[in-house]
């Protein structure tokens, strides 16, 4: 499957309560969440992102809260990737769960700028970036966690008779 | 190879003779935990996946401690979902307004997390219970949810950073000054999906609720759990709480570390964290002039008794500063009502403190002391991240009980002793 879509990028260790803030957890409707998402730190990303577009970011991406309010959030708004550098544990496992992908790949994060055209294939790991002209590899799934998100999501797994670990 | 306490821990509710780092495997939980917050999204998956059983009603609990007593309507809605879904499962611990805690205070209080134990919950503190020698992480809400229905989990083995303590800490340095002592060495990712291990002869100087405060804050370095050897200090605490038969795990001699660090405990100052991240450190000499607004000392890192005391002893005949909200949050209705029957609370409340029923409140900006523009708070909680306590321009420092006192009546951030007597 491949992606292609606009950049957002934001810095190192963006947290769970920038990426949806507590004061909204009284909700778990996906779509008020998406229309708060990132609000504290870039008020333009709600109404600026569009369906397809890839959120890049650098290290400890997700860190904070348990909270799976904030990766449903980054996907309801649209976004079909997040690549970071590195990602928070809970955040990682969250997404994974969920099925909002992400990749991890610090070359993309370091050289990857806001609003530069990315094309990612989620078999391979490759990124291009059409503006740039360049390519970046990321680390691919293990296939444990690959047969997770195929089933699309750890709880679809388990009802379909559970997932593959080795 | 040897294994080390969280893998020894994690082999064994796997079934497995001998797990390493990086290894994933399927692992039997003995207790899961949800919030207000994180429950409400774990009862949704769970419905809308089809299950209709938990695997054990034993097991499970559900706290409402975010924003309960409710804030608003949706809150009480959050809750009232909880409360129908621990009603229709017959869970056994529920825990409402009134008999409720912050949660992570609240089950190792009530005997329900163990040495050797693996606990699960759908909060990032969950890591708490590493106190006690469990190995105790937190998921999100589809973890939970799939545990709730399964009594198990995936996990992949961490690899470790061990920390072997030494020597005894000075006057008024807790463990929370340790901890953020190490987080600032570290950074808050430091420790990114590690666990850190303490042990060595330092140990036996940290109280309970020392260890307590030190590994619910392991993942403010990022890591997946912080755990403790377990001693006297951890027996003797869960004696007369823990009422079943449980597991000490010690690492193997030749287990392997990715790191390991002497910390010596007695070198250690008070420390506080600026905003806006946990590792953002300063001692007394560097702390500057920073006028506050608000003090709140509560938390699930430091709302326990001894917090509580150390407060009331640094405000016992002083005052707070005029305009300085100090806002006092025992963690449980236990802890609450040892500081009454013991006087701590007449003593705040003379001194010009607010005290409140057990929440999470204003640690997560939830309510009960939200910031407004431009306000600073000196706040015995976990986390000082940008609009964590109210509006993206207010700022959280985050230090011990002590210091939070302490600067409650000077009126900027200030170490104990920085306190004039004559204030008296
Ligand atoms: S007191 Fe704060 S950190 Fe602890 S569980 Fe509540 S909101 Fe989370």
């Amino acid at each position: 499957m491949i992606v292609r879509g606009k950049v957002f990028k934001y810095g190192d260790n963006v947290d769970t309560d920038v990426i949806i803030p507590a004061r909204y957890l009284n909700t778990s409707d996906p779509k008020v969440l998406a229309s708060h998402c990132m609000e504290d730190i870039d008020p333009s990303f709600a109404s600026g992102v569009k369906e397809g577009d890839i959120m890049v970011a650098r290290n400890n991406f997700g860190c904070g809260s348990s909270r799976e309010h904030a990766p449903i959030a980054i996907k309801a708004s649209g976004i079909a990737c997040v690549i970071a550098a590195s990602f928070a544990r809970i955040f990682y496992r969250n997404a994974i769960n969920i099925g909002l992908a992400i990749l991890e790949c610090p070359a993309a994060a370091e050289n990857i700028e806001a609003g530069d055209q990315i094309a990612i294939d989620f078999d391979s790991g490759v990124i291009q970036n059409l503006t740039k002209n360049q390519e970046y590899q990321a680390q691919p799934f293990p296939p444990f966690i690959k047969s997770i998100i195929e089933q699309n999501g750890l709880l679809n797994a388990i009802q379909d008779g559970g997932y593959k670990n080795e | 190879m040897g294994m080390t306490m969280t893998q020894k821990i994690l082999a064994d509710h796997a079934g497995l003779p001998m797990v390493t780092a990086g290894q994933l495997i399927n692992a039997k939980v003995d207790f899961v935990l949800g919030n207000d917050i994180t429950g409400p999204v774990a009862i949704q998956e769970f419905k809308r996946s089809g299950f209709t059983e938990v695997f054990d009603p034993q097991k499970i609990a559900l706290v409402m401690d975010h924003f309960a007593p409710n804030k608003d309507i949706k809150a009480a809605e959050q809750c009232q979902m909880c409360r129908g879904f621990a009603g229709e499962m017959q869970l056994q611990h529920f825990y409402d307004v009134g008999e409720m805690g912050i949660e992570h205070a609240l089950l190792p209080e009530k005997g329900l997390v163990a040495s050797g134990e693996l606990i699960i919950g759908a909060d990032s503190h969950t890591c708490t219970y590493g106190a006690l020698g469990a190995f105790s992480t937190g998921v999100g809400s589809t973890d939970m949810a799939a545990a709730m229905a399964t009594g198990q989990i995936w996990f992949k083995v961490p690899p470790a950073i061990q920390f072997v303590l030494t020597g005894k800490p000075q006057p008024y340095v807790s463990g929370k000054d340790v901890i953020l002592h190490i987080i600032g060495m570290l950074g808050v990712d430091g420790a990114l999906y590690q666990s850190m291990e303490f042990t060595g002869s330092g140990l036996g100087h940290l109280t309970m609720d020392d260890r307590l405060a030190m590994a619910n804050m392991a993942i403010e370095a990022g890591a997946k759990n912080g755990i403790f050897e377990v001693d006297d200090v951890t027996r003797e605490y869960m004696k007369g709480r823990v009422q079943r038969e449980y597991k000490v795990y010690k690492a193997d001699a030749d287990a392997e570390y990715s790191r390991v660090i002497p910390i010596d405990l007695s070198a250690i100052e008070p420390t506080v964290a600026f905003p806006h991240l946990p590792d953002n450190v300063r001692t007394p000499k560097d702390f500057g002039d920073i006028p506050i607004d608000q003090v709140v000392i509560g938390s699930c890192t430091n709302g326990r008794l001894s917090d509580i005391k150390t407060a009331a002893d640094i405000l016992k005949g002083r005052k707070v500063a005029k305009n300085v909200r100090t806002i006092v949050i025992p963690a449980t209705q236990a802890i609450y009502k040892e500081a009454m029957k013991l006087g701590y609370l007449e003593t705040l409340i003379d001194a010009g403190c607010a005290i409140s029923t057990p929440t999470c409140g204003p640690c997560l900006g939830g309510h009960m002391g939200i910031l407004a523009p431009g306000e600073r708070c000196v706040a015995t909680t976990n986390r000082n991240f940008v609009g964590r306590m109210g509006h993206t321009q207010s700022e959280v420092y985050l230090a011990s009980p002590a210091i939070a006192a302490a600067s409650a009546v000077t009126g900027k951030l200030t170490a104990p002793s920085q306190l004039k007597e004559v204030s008296k």
